[in-house]
């Protein structure tokens, strides 16, 4: 399997590879350590890219430049063996458990994604297509006669301009393009997808995502079952070291200090709730009831804060048996509570939810949960930021950053408003903004003297 | 006929009113293993001197005579059967001032669906209404309900001899019941008709619910190591859809919450004609099962090998394409078509379903454009102002006695007007026409029952705790006569074979007839 090399190359981007099969290279064992160290820098920083609401655009600067910066060697020639070993030496690390599965297979799909998209020439593209072995037939003339209008209006439909009879177009099932389905870019006949050649990404992506899961799944049985073992002594303490650093907590647990009882709960959802989990909040004590999403937000919210699950049942109790009544409760709802703190079913500890899941959320009829800087109307998020607290001047540049679609910013700007101070990392997880604030409040309390 | 068909199992369904449909397993061919809807004929027929039995739960073609599970709007309301002679049979006496009593509560539950005021009724915690009681169910399950034919259904061809047949794959069937006191099993698994049949008539439960085929027979899932590698996983699953009446509170007037009546019913006609077209045509889909689901809404289940093998981001993607109603009362607009043009599923929904129903049928029925209020919601989707100040200023005025139109045609046919025509010189107006009608009518689906492989569903055939109702199967072809206040309920159903027994045969001695107060049976005599 040859990879890909652009005709450039000076130019900042490498070449593809697809990372199919491990290569028979040979590494040093400090550019093992050192290659991967590089690459988790572009991951990260694509990964903090993209749940600071960066656009499609802006996401492709950022790899090539990234790229750029850490994915080059002193010898241009071995551009391609960095990048070939980092892969693999991160398939190592990052294989171990179903978390850091996740989190790698994403990153690692939207980096193939962008540089994908980075490739200037359509030959690129189709070797691309070629290398994955995807059958797919370009649609004859005739066929194309066919079915041109509703290729057209679909073009229209997303602002595309219409196919001309050069087009090329790939007559697709439609379970391989699932994105372009879901919102409804391509013509579906008869359970084929006509796919246009701009948007092929979608095909390669999918298969690359596909290819590399399995492969990860693949990666760990062998690690568990053999490599963890051989390489006690040379490899496994820098894959072990390498995976912790970078992700962030994911606040499962709550720290030891962190202990709230029930009735502290109205008083710091008023001061130290951010937005989405207060709105929830208020939503409960309103309506003594909320949807399954809701639940779940809210739930983990209160278990990663440090509500107890003795506590927690008798929170949720409190409200829902004034709706629906004390036994029901205890038949419908208290199982699911019992099952989030990992007490049920095949006992897994949930964690809760970080901003990038809560944003992509897709709240319905009913549904309060979600980010509400994503899904409420400006008048109705005006309203609540103002209730928060927000004074005129911040909710502006909160309401802008709504406007440009960047919601972790705006949930930060609010927090900064909120809090008369300044919050430096930015908001990804609702229980970091929490914690934040707690801190906040309570160095202002240990310091009453002081402003 | 195909010889290799004709080794294998057939059943020739046929429910008068429905198509004919086949049932065969082709398991040695690539092909798929057509499955069509499985709509058993349940019918009582009326009993004739000549019959032994006093009705047949019968996969042969039914006579002339009433027909359970046709729920399509009766010519004329549906009637009891009317009392027979009193025979001299005393016991027989009995038994006929029962069944008056039943009649003379049939009627008056069917009367109440339509009204609201059945609302309080719905929240009453422990008494069953006259229509459901387990006793009821009992019979229900001994007698009628369709064992066999959902058996034949979940083997896809498998239940059959040919060496293709995988023997497992009935038994890795998830199904659930929910008993009577609120107990809930999960992961229950038969290897037989048989064993399904007599797990059910013992348990009695109040529902059973469908779920995945898993890799594994899930009674035996524990004994799977849960390492990560998911031993124990679901591998097939019908694609299912879950619309329901509740949704669509905020665009209806007649009802609220868990009522359904004529007047709100369309909306589920609409969601049945979108959704089946795009799945046969867009998505290629021949096996679809549409089901009643007892109360508000409806079932979809699409059957095909290839539906069934989706994963749970394929399904994800099919509710996504379906999705165009998004948000809820925290956002401001729930539907937004904002392109040029609309993607050719959506402007084919529009002209072949939506247009029509929400003019010829909800504007009327819902009085949409009535009164002020209503109104305004309407104006509230138009964001030009300069349209609706004059729109306002039309409807402000009093009411013109329009004899011959009624006011919401003559309204709604100003606002056409007035955004079709290009007087206004907003960008784009036409589409608040199309906006404010997909909102109105545009089918809602509940995405978390299509997304996931190991979701249950209520199976066909159960009967609605709440109201008696049979969850019985529709045809889309001729989905707008449904009439769901006309589906039968379970003490209609035993009624109609108390009816049937009294007429003098001697039957199965030891089943009936069947008391339905007290459940127990009668002997019957025969002078």
């Amino acid at each position: 399997m040859q990879p890909l090399r652009s005709h450039h190359q000076n130019d900042a981007i490498p070449a593809l590879p697809l990372y199919r099969s491990a290569p028979p290279l040979e590494v040093r064992l400090e550019d093992f350590e050192l290659y991967a160290i590089d690459r988790l820098r572009v991951l990260k920083a694509m990964s903090d890219g993209l749940s600071r609401g960066k656009n499609p655009e802006e996401m492709e600067k950022l790899v090539k430049g990234l790229l750029r910066a850490n994915m080059r060697h002193p010898q241009a020639s071995e551009d391609v063996n960095k990048d070939i070993i980092s892969h693999f030496v991160l398939r190592l690390v990052y294989c171990r458990t179903e978390d850091l599965r996740k989190w790698f297979l994403s990153m690692e799909t939207a980096l193939f994604r962008y540089r994908f998209l980075l490739l200037t020439s359509n030959d690129h593209r189709r070797a691309v297509m070629a290398e994955f072995n995807l059958p797919y037939k370009a649609v004859s003339n005739a066929e194309y006669e066919g079915v041109k209008d509703k290729l057209g209006q679909v073009a229209r439909s997303i602002g595309q301009p219409p196919p001309t009879a050069n087009d090329i177009f790939y007559k697709v099932p439609f379970e391989e393009v699932p994105e372009l389905v879901a919102n409804r870019k391509v013509y579906i006949h008869k359970g084929y997808a006509y796919v246009a050649m701009n948007q092929v990404v979608s095909l390669v992506v999918t298969q690359f995502r596909s290819h590399l899961s399995k492969a990860l799944i693949l990666t760990n049985r062998k690690w568990t079952s053999t490599i963890r073992e051989q390489e006690k002594d040379r490899l496994t303490p820098i894959v072990e070291a390498l995976s912790t650093s970078y992700l962030g907590p994911d606040y499962s647990q709550p720290r030891e200090s962190a202990e709230i009882s029930i009735k502290d709960l109205d008083q710091i959802a008023k001061s130290s709730f951010p937005l989405c989990m207060r709105h929830l909040f208020e939503k409960l004590r309103e309506d003594h009831h909320l949807k399954h999403g809701g639940r779940m937000q809210l739930g983990l919210f209160l278990k990663g804060v440090g509500l107890k699950l003795d506590d927690a049942l008798a929170f949720w109790r409190a409200e829902f048996s004034q709706k629906v009544g004390a036994e029901r409760f205890e038949k419908e709802y208290a199982y699911g509570i019992r099952h989030n703190y990992g007490k049920e079913g095949k006992r897994t500890d949930y964690t809760p939810f970080s901003c990038q899941k809560i944003i992509s959320s897709t709240p319905g009829v009913g549904d309060n949960h979600g980010c509400p800087f994503r899904h409420f109307s400006e008048e109705n998020l005006r309203a609540a930021l103002s209730r928060m607290g927000v004074g005129t001047r911040a909710m502006e540049d909160v309401m802008d950053k709504v406007r440009n679609r960047h919601y972790q910013i705006a949930c930060t700007l609010t927090f900064e408003a909120v809090h008369s101070s300044t919050c430096d990392a930015g908001i990804n997880h609702p229980n970091q903004y929490f914690i934040d604030s707690q801190k906040i409040l309570q160095s202002k309390n240990q310091s009453p003297g002081g402003s | 006929m195909d010889p290799v068909h004709r080794r294998i199992a057939r059943a020739d369904i046929r429910l008068r009113g429905f198509p004919p449909i086949l049932l065969y397993a082709s398991p040695s061919s690539r092909h798929e293993i057509p499955l069509v809807q499985v709509v058993p004929s349940l019918s009582l027929s009326l009993p004739s001197p000549r019959r032994s039995r006093p009705f047949t739960h019968s996969l042969l073609p039914s006579p002339p005579s009433l027909s359970f599970f046709d729920s399509r709007r009766p010519l004329h309301a549906p009637q009891l059967l009317p009392l027979p002679k009193r025979p001299s049979n005393c016991l027989a006496e009995v038994k006929e001032t029962m069944t008056r009593e039943e009649c003379e509560n049939g009627p008056a539950d069917m009367l109440i669906d339509g009204n609201k005021a059945r609302a309080p009724r719905e929240k009453q915690g422990n008494s069953v209404p006259d229509k459901f009681n387990s006793n009821y169910l009992k019979f229900y399950y001994g007698k009628l309900f369709p064992f066999s034919d959902i058996f034949k259904w979940m083997s896809y061809g498998n239940d059959g001899k040919h060496p293709g047949c995988d023997q497992t794959y009935f038994g890795r069937r998830e199904f659930s019941f929910t008993l009577d006191n609120d107990i809930y099993l999960r992961f229950q698994s038969f290897t037989s008709a048989a064993e399904l049949e007599s797990s059910i008539q013992e348990k009695c439960p109040f529902k059973i619910d469908i779920g995945p085929v898993y890799s594994v027979d899930p009674a035996k899932r524990h004994a799977y190591a849960q390492s990560g590698d998911n031993v124990f996983t679901p591998v097939e699953r019908e694609l299912i859809f879950d619309i329901d009446m509740s949704d669509y509170d905020d665009v209806r007037y007649c009802c609220s919450g868990a009522d359904v009546c004529l007047e709100c019913w369309p909306l589920m006609t609409v969601a049945i004609k979108v959704i089946d077209t795009a799945l046969r045509d867009d998505f290629g889909f021949n096996h679809i099962l549409w089901v009643y689901s007892g109360r508000r809404g409806v079932h979809c289940w699409v059957c095909d090998r290839k539906a069934r093998r989706l994963s749970n981001e394929q399904r994800a993607s099919i509710a996504d394409y379906f999705r165009v109603y998004k948000g809820n009362e925290n956002s401001d607009k729930k539907v937004s078509l904002t392109s040029p043009a609309l993607h050719p599923f959506l402007a084919r929904s529009y002209t072949e379903v939506l247009e029509g129903i929400f003019e010829e049928k909800l504007l009327l029925s819902q009085n949409i454009l009535a009164t002020e209020e209503r109104y305004e919601k309407i104006l509230d989707m138009i964001p030009d102002e300069s349209v609706t100040a004059e729109l306002r200023g039309k409807w402000q005025e009093k009411r013109q006695s329009s004899i011959s139109n009624d006011i919401n045609v003559v309204r709604w046919e100003q606002l056409k007007q007035l955004l079709q025509s290009g007087k206004h010189k907003g960008k784009g107006l036409r589409r608040y026409v199309e906006e404010i009608v997909f909102s109105f009518t545009y089918p809602r689906l509940d995405m978390e029952v299509s997304k996931h492989m190991n979701h249950l569903l209520k199976a066909p055939f159960c009967v609605h705790p709440k109201t008696g109702r049979v969850c019985v199967p529709i045809d889309p072809n001729s989905c707008e006569e449904f009439d769901p206040t006309a589906v039968p309920t379970l003490s209609m159903l035993l009624e109609e074979l108390n009816q049937g027994g009294v007429r003098g045969d001697v039957g199965d001695a030891g089943d009936f007839p069947f008391d339905p107060r007290s459940g127990q049976n009668f002997t019957w005599k025969v002078n």
